[in-house]
């Protein structure tokens, strides 16, 4: 299967392709031509091994978590720790990669969206190692949830430009940063921060986050002999996850996206998009979406300003439509538990995004046996999210924060 | 095969976005543009995500939008158009994916039910656009090609292709007034006039009539979007205050008679591009 995809157009069975105003087009066809040339090349790929070694501390540790293990009750829980990248969590997998193609292509000024703020920082801190400009589009709404990251921005010398249209999030960021590539494609390179977006970024970002579950892969088999039984890992656009899942795919392994239920799927406000939206195009690619019976795209919700995402990666619904990989939901109220639940527990902040993870897998876990092993991709830390859930937690300092 | 749209140079289309202000007054709108010379309408869908638009329509869309515009109800206002004296083509602009929700087929079956003679998506590229290019063969409706400065090598490609007129964008960019276009304008466009078996026009960023009377020897006419979009913006207020809208509209006509002058005047000597 996975020899196969995406296909010469960029799909993935339906989904994915190039719906995109025809300026980008050959751009678009550049970058691929490029990506594929360097993909082949040794000496890139063992250029960006190098970087990932000595500049982000690859490869990740696989935390084995004995006290969250014995909490659940069930299977044991490994965590594969992205948290540990420099910048605090897999986006700089990505950015290198992108980076290193950007300077291959003669391209000295990048462009990049955020949500989280994970990757505009993770992109702004390329950009200062290569010696590249570096403009970060971010909706309001996130400037106001993630002022640390945007304080880190501007310290790494990036430009950060508000986005106020439509939700302020991260799909009018997305919006904004593709306008600006439209306007500035001659010399200007799009470094898409998920696996989302029009042929070649969703092949390319997998690409460059595959390493997560090569490595994950490795360090499972020496430590337990054999494969986990289930990988656990959050979707929003769905990078970390992809690059979790891919090398497993071909295996016996239960696999498993978790979206943001928000304040439940039932309600309206969710970002649950494989759970509940339908085909569509977004940012384009086919995938699947939130959107009205008219195609008008509707705002998502989630506490987790890297999940807020109407859309998805083209992988991911083609993977979720061949029933490959199952795809759940966790809420606001399961992430923040798990948040506390693994900071207690395990002495690890994860980032809010990461800790929907970890709620299903506890939840996965408490069903199995300690036999079976269930491998979390703990793809960022929480030291951006501790200013939000002091607000969510009503405490000062800590005060009132309690595990169920 | 004969030819799907059959229009003849030099082409003045101006483009309005359906349902901004009001649903009735695009109507209105419709039949002054058609009076003050408009050869062929674009019509806009409005859509939420628009990547392909600038701030002023981005800002026209929310307007429709929050009065309810969908898909259907602007194919619906072409059929209200013809009603009222609307005879121009009517090309609909829609972004791909409401015409996907709709049904590619049902789309273009309604769109011919209600008198439209043209659809242009602005997110399909030619790579993406076969199954509807079938479609609207069969249904005796072009797909509007565009082709882009960075086009290059594809302009041969989609210009052979092309159906109705070819939409040339002028410059990088999203939509929206521009006070310069590019130097290079000229070149890209004997290029795309070269391969091009169908008219040539001219849109992105045209909202002068300077602009349009330098482009007159360039190409087979022009599309005035946003500058358009914008002056109805100007007039919203006045536009739905009682009494004043046939006095607005009128003035509305005058701005677009200026802007289409210099398309109906004899061509002078070539002029460099400003």
């Amino acid at each position: 299967m996975r020899e196969h995809v995406p296909n010469e157009y960029g799909r993935f069975g339906d989904f994915g392709g190039k719906f995109v105003p025809e300026t980008l087009m050959r751009p678009l066809e550049e970058l691929e031509a490029e990506l594929d040339r360097a993909l082949a090349d040794e000496s890139f790929q063992s250029e960006y091994v190098r970087i990932l070694h000595e500049y982000s501390g690859r490869p990740t540790p696989l935390t084995f978590a004995p006290n969250l293990t014995e909490w659940a009750g069930g299977a044991k829980i490994y965590l594969k720790r992205e948290d540990l990248n420099h910048t605090g969590a897999h986006k700089i997998n990505n950015a290198i990669g992108q980076a290193l193609l950007a300077r291959r292509m003669g391209k000295k000024k990048l462009i990049a969206e955020t949500g989280a703020g994970q990757h505009g920082v993770a992109a702004a801190t390329v950009a200062a190692h290569f010696g590249l400009d570096c403009i970060v589009f971010m909706g309001e709404e996130d400037i106001k949830r993630q002022a640390l990251n945007v304080f880190r921005m501007k310290l790494l010398g990036a430009e950060v430009v508000p986005v106020s249209s439509g939700n302020r999030t991260l799909k009018d960021a997305t919006n904004e940063a593709i306008r600006y590539w439209v306007a500035h494609c001659d010399d200007h390179f799009y470094m898409i921060g998920s696996v989302v977006g029009p042929h070649p970024y969703p092949k390319m970002v997998r690409e460059f986050q595959r390493v997560i579950g090569d490595e994950a892969k490795e360090q499972v088999l020496a430590r337990e002999g054999k494969l986990p039984d289930v990988i656990v890992a959050c979707v929003g656009g769905g990078s970390n996850a992809i690059g979790m899942f891919y090398p497993f795919l071909q295996d016996d392994v239960r696999l498993v996206g978790v979206e943001a239920a928000g304040k439940g799927i039932d309600t309206p406000h969710h970002a649950a998009t494989i759970t509940k939206g339908t085909k569509g195009v977004i940012h384009g690619a086919m995938t699947y979406l939130l959107q009205d019976e008219y195609g008008q795209i509707l705002e998502p919700y989630s506490i987790s300003a890297g999940l807020d995402y109407p859309g998805v990666g083209p992988e991911h619904a083609y993977l979720a439509s061949i029933g490959r990989v199952d795809y759940e939901s966790a809420t606001d109220a399961e992430a923040i538990a798990a948040f506390q639940l693994l900071a207690q527990t395990e002495g690890i902040i994860p980032a809010i995004e990461s800790a929907h993870a970890v709620a299903k897998a506890v939840e996965l876990a408490r069903r199995m046996t300690p036999d079976e092993t269930v491998l979390v991709c703990l793809s960022g830390r929480g030291d951006k999210d501790v200013q939000t859930m002091m607000h969510h937690l009503g405490g000062k300092e800590g005060e009132g924060v309690v595990v169920r | 095969m004969k030819a799907l749209l059959s229009v003849n140079p030099p082409l003045f289309i101006p483009f309005l976005v359906a349902g901004d202000p009001t649903a009735a007054l695009t109507v209105d709108l419709a039949l002054a543009l058609q009076d003050a010379g408009a050869d062929v309408l674009e019509l806009g869908v409005p859509y939420s995500d628009p990547l392909a638009d600038g701030p002023t329509i981005q800002r026209a869309a929310a307007r429709a939008l929050a009065g309810q515009m969908t898909l259907p109800k602007a194919i619906h206002l072409v059929a209200e158009m013809r009603k009222k004296g609307v005879k121009i083509p009517i090309i609909l602009f829609t972004y791909y994916n409401p015409v996907l929700q709709l049904g590619e087929e049902s789309f273009f079956a309604l769109a011919r039910e209600n008198g439209a003679d043209g659809v242009l998506i602005p997110d399909l590229p030619f790579e993406e656009s076969a199954p509807l290019r079938r479609l609207g063969e069969r249904f005796g409706l072009p797909l509007i090609s565009l082709v882009a400065p960075t086009s290059k090598q594809r302009i041969e490609r989609i210009a052979s292709a092309a159906e109705g007129f070819l939409y040339c964008v002028s410059s990088l960019g999203v939509t929206g007034v521009r006070e310069t276009l590019p130097e290079t304008l000229g070149d890209f466009l004997g290029e795309v006039k070269r391969h091009s078996r169908v008219p040539v026009v001219v849109g992105f960023g045209v909202s002068t009539p300077e602009q349009v009377a330098v482009l007159k020897r360039e190409c087979d006419g022009v599309v005035v979007g946003s500058a358009l979009v914008q002056k109805v913006e100007q007039l919203l207020e006045r536009l739905q205050a009682p009494g004043e809208k046939e006095a607005t509209i009128a003035e509305f006509a005058a701005y677009v008679r200026a802007l289409a002058a210099p398309l109906r005047e004899p061509c002078a000597s070539r002029e460099k591009f400003q």
